[in-house]
């Protein structure tokens, strides 16, 4: 039933900060923050009161569960089921939803009730994605994320938002048709094995199906997938929805949009096909080395700083698709921990890329130049999450790249190799970013304010979370533990 | 004819008796309020005696028409969905000066030539229900004669449905040539008696009344018509020609070939792959060009028809069915979006070019939310109807794995988002539109109201449709 609430409490949220912002913008604003923050509340109360349950061999997989039949005519049920990785992502989604709600209390505006309806049911969407296990409950919650993403980007965006916003709609909304081909043949694939018609996720595990029917059916995932991740070659709305959504709008795509893509592999792409994804394995190691290789290299080239962030993005994403296709349970760790990392830190950037902005009402690099002497404090935030997503030990994103590439090394030692470079590419562009934006003479002669108390809680709150990830990542290794047992189970992984 | 014929047939009786109350109400005295509630009332009683007639089917009434459950579920379908015109037509022509009341003369006899035509059973009765059907929409395609457009539209119409009649009637002559007789059963016992299935007659037979179908379902190559009617009749028309006459003739056409087994003989049922693929293809292209919102939705709904297609051709009662619930998605979505184009009208013209609504939302949230919604259900969005439609389609498609159309399905609905965007991105601009809003009037308001409730109702709790239609649409 909580998992339910956790919806409800999003989309009503949502309605209220609607009617309340009829008497005042700040109404709106504290109604959002109010539901999100009683989301974040139960999601960690949750959390803290399963943690002594993530034993690796409990006979029951899920931490709770609701199901209710609900267009039985068709085998549909509301079904919602969480476990380890479910709950990471949606204490991920609740923090980072905090954060955006506070991010935006000076940005936006106008028609400040609007968006934070669009906010909230885009929270919801995504809360829907982590917790439902009935695949046409799935889709459903996989399409409705889109609209309010694509309302936010297309009234609240920069410059050529509605551009954007349709590029947007569009790869995702294709691809995700695709994905709903591929479900729906999935469904009578398995009725024409066992004269059983159903979406419910643990009913079609283990459908057997011949491997390059199973290789087609996969790959309709799989591209829905790869196009939110978003790997190399289906990332070009990214840096565009990136750069001109509104600093909440990208925090969220970045931090966790994105990352539907990486639970979406995870949770169904490799348990439903475990031999079909085994043999496309190469292909999705070698995309995901050229996503790292190349978003290094393009974000290195950007002078636009959203853009640049966009473009990291592109290449930290290529860590998680090799640590899921390496094969091997450090990996897929490490994978997961980068998402959360990755959410964390990307998400902070984008934070103070957006405060930078509406201190100077500009992105570019060349526009910039010896900031820290007037704006310390952002600009000392600004390092740590640069140094943070280049993988400086201590911090979150090193963790899950190495284990991702000690993984990797095992199965795959080339894809390992030319992943190091990817780091090494990291150094680059985050030290001339820190470098070009912040040190050398002020020569514009900026003289702006430094962080303010909402900001600087914001900021300060990631980088406890940065650090408390990079120093102690034990409790989210446990909680996915019993997850990946199960995935080892059924995909015959090597435990070490 | 005994009362149990008149029973079953109770539906047509009161819409007939509604057109001539009407008739006889003008001459007595003109009251547009009178006559349109003469029609609601008429239309209400018709609905209500779906009861009576469906405790009483399936019956052969004469060798015409055949009622049965399946006949049932489409004449509610196009009673409810004259219902809404009227209420539609009311308010629209309340605005405008002139004699109003033949207009609901019309709109009953049309829509007892589509009641008629769900009923069919024998060519004599498909032709009279055609004729039924269209004569009526050539005058009222022209009834605001003082704009050179509707004119123009009206006489387009009626020269190709003339044309389409001629065709049919060609058919229909070499069926008789061949079989000797004019009644559907017949052609499915002599398909199930002959080895090789069609002839060389009847093949042929078939292929021209089929030109007269898909000149009235208007999918491609037969849609030539389609936008400028849409843009030049009245609004309230353009719902009606959307909606409730291709209801009447898929649903004829659901008993003439599903129901005699004649669409699954293989030259046949290779016509109908190709009138899909070209419908959904032509259909969504061609919208991307459209600066018209009424053109917009004459190329929407001709993509639409191509994926109501898509379920005719998988056939059996899963095929039916999805046809049936996308049918009702379509008339809700139809209805409501050319509801608002007409209740935004203004005195001159319809409110029909897509910088019409620039900024509507900031203006008037709820009729854009209302616009909104209409759009995404169009575009298959989850949460209204038009998204359960189209996956039950794909839904019925992959279950007997036709994935040449279904694949076009996809990519041409992906494509086909694109323009729903752009009048979605034009309500939401910041800049708005210069010029005066006409209010809502109250009855379009309401049906609008009953229209988005319905919407997101069979989006997120489509179970007790299912059933009804689960129940009734089959032979």
């Amino acid at each position: 039933m909580i998992l339910l609430w956790f919806i409800v409490i999003l989309l009503a949220g949502g309605v209220g900060a609607w009617i309340a912002a009829r008497w005042s913008a700040n109404a709106a604003r504290w109604v959002a923050l109010a539901a999100v923050s009683l989301d974040f509340v139960l999601a960690i109360q949750l959390w803290i009161s399963s943690l002594g349950q993530f034993d690796l061999f409990r006979r029951a997989v899920w931490i709770r569960e609701l199901d209710v039949p609900w267009v039985p005519q068709l085998g549909i049920h509301f079904h919602l089921a969480m476990d380890g990785l479910s709950l990471l992502m949606v204490v991920l989604t609740m923090f980072l939803g905090i954060l955006s709600v506070l991010a935006s209390w000076r940005e936006i505006t106008e028609g400040v009730g609007f968006f934070h309806w669009n906010l909230m049911w885009i929270l919801a969407g995504i809360t829907s994605v982590f917790v439902a296990i009935d695949l046409f409950l799935f889709y459903f919650a996989w399409e409705l994320m889109l609209i309010p993403m694509y309302f936010l980007i297309a009234i609240w965006g920069h410059g050529n938002r509605t551009y954007a916003a349709l590029k947007f709609f569009l790869f995702t909304q294709i691809s995700g048709l695709l994905m709903l081909v591929s479900i729906l043949a999935l469904a009578f694939l398995h009725q024409r094995a066992t004269g059983v018609f159903s979406f419910q996720y643990e009913t079609l595990l283990g459908t057997g199906i011949a491997p390059s029917t199973a290789l087609w059916i996969m790959l309709g995932f799989f591209v829905a997938f790869a196009v939110k991740m978003p790997v190399f070659p289906f990332h070009p709305w990214l840096p565009d929805a990136h750069t001109e959504a509104p600093t909440a709008g990208s925090v969220i795509l970045a931090g966790l949009m994105l990352k539907t893509g990486a639970y979406g592999l995870i949770r169904f792409v490799m348990p439903l096909f475990p031999d079909a994804a085994r043999q496309f394995a190469p292909v999705a190691l070698a995309l995901g080395v050229v996503g790292i290789l190349y978003g290094a290299l393009l974000a290195f080239g950007q002078t636009d700083l959203k853009r640049l962030v966009a473009y990291t993005s592109v290449s930290h994403l290529g860590f998680v698709l090799v640590g899921i296709f390496s094969w091997n349970e450090l990996a897929l760790q490490g994978a997961v921990v980068t998402m959360i990392a990755h959410g964390v830190s990307t998400g902070g950037l984008f934070v103070l890329v957006g405060a930078l902005q509406e201190r100077i009402h500009t992105r570019e690099m060349a526009r910039m130049g010896g900031l820290w002497a007037t704006i310390p404090r952002l600009s000392g935030a600004a390092m740590v999450f640069a140094l943070a997503s280049l993988g400086l030990p201590g911090l979150a994103d090193f963790v899950g790249e190495v284990l991702v590439l000690l993984g990797a090394w095992e199965n795959h030692r080339l894809v390992a190799v030319l992943a190091t470079v990817g780091i090494l590419a990291a150094t680059l562009y985050a030290l001339r970013f820190i470098q070009r934006a912040f040190h050398g003479p002020n020569i514009h002669q900026w003289q702006l304010p430094d962080l303010h108390f909402r900001e600087a809680a914001v900021v300060g709150s990631m980088i406890a979370v940065l650090l408390w990830l990079g120093l102690y990542p034990r409790p989210v290794l446990d909680t996915f533990a019993p997850t990946s047992e199960r995935l080892r189970q059924t995909n015959m992984y090597v435990r070490r | 004819m005994t009362a149990t014929d008149f029973s079953a047939i109770l539906p047509m009786i009161l819409i007939a008796a509604a057109s001539v109350a009407v008739m006889l109400a003008v001459a007595v005295r003109r009251h547009h309020a009178v006559s349109a509630a003469i029609t609601l009332l008429g239309l209400a009683l018709a609905f209500a005696a779906l009861w009576p007639a469906s405790a009483v089917v399936p019956r052969q009434v004469t060798a015409l028409l055949l009622v049965d459950r399946f006949a049932l579920f489409f004449t509610g379908l196009v009673i409810a969905g004259t219902l809404a015109v009227a209420v539609l037509t009311w308010s629209y022509l309340s605005r405008r000066q002139g004699d109003h009341d033949e207009m609901y003369i019309l709109l009953l006899v049309s829509a007892l030539g589509a009641v008629v035509l769900t009923s069919a059973s024998h060519f004599a009765s498909f032709f009279l229900g055609l004729e039924l059907l269209s004569v009526p929409l050539y005058v009222m395609i022209a009834y605001l004669h003082a704009r050179k457009q509707s004119v123009e539209a009206a006489l387009k119409y009626m020269i190709l449905a003339g044309a389409a009649s001629a065709f049919l009637l060609f058919g229909m002559a070499l069926v008789y040539a061949e079989m000797g007789t004019l009644a559907f059963a017949h052609i499915a016992g002599r398909l199930a008696g002959s080895a090789q299935g069609g002839s060389l007659v009847l093949l042929p037979a078939l292929a021209l009344i089929l030109v007269g179908i898909g000149f009235k379902l208007a999918v491609v190559p037969f849609h030539m018509w389609t936008p400028d009617v849409y843009e030049g009749a009245p609004a309230p028309v353009t719902a009606f020609i959307a909606t409730v006459s291709k209801c009447a003739v898929f649903a004829l056409m659901l008993r003439l070939f599903e129901g005699t087994g004649a669409g699954e003989l293989p030259q046949v049922s290779a016509l109908f792959d190709i009138l899909a693929i070209a419908s959904m293809v032509a259909g969504n292209v061609l919208a991307l060009l459209q600066r018209n919102v009424k053109r917009l939705l004459a190329y929407s709904s001709i993509a639409h028809l191509g994926y109501i297609l898509v379920a005719f051709q998988v056939g059996g009662d899963f095929g039916m069915n999805a046809v049936a619930f996308y049918f009702v998605a379509y008339f809700v979505t139809l209805l409501g979006a050319f509801g608002i184009v007409g209740a935004l009208a203004g005195p001159g013209r319809d409110a029909d070019q897509i910088d019409d609504y620039r900024g509507l939302f900031w203006r008037r949230p709820l009729i854009a939310g209302v616009f909104t919604a209409m759009l995404l259900s169009l575009a298959g969005i989850p949460l209204t109807a038009g998204f359960l439609a189209k996956f039950y389609v794909v839904a019925a498609g992959a279950s007997t794995a036709l994935w040449l159309l279904i694949l076009t399905l996809v990519v041409t609905s992906g494509v086909g988002v694109y323009y729903y965007l752009r009048v979605i991105v034009a309500l939401y601009a910041t800049e708005t539109a210069a010029g005066p809003m006409p209010a809502v009037p109250t009855g379009a308001g309401v049906v609008l109201g009953v229209l988005t409730a319905a919407l997101l109702f069979l989006g997120v709790y489509p179970g007790p449709l299912l059933d009804v239609i689960r129940a009734t649409v089959r032979f």
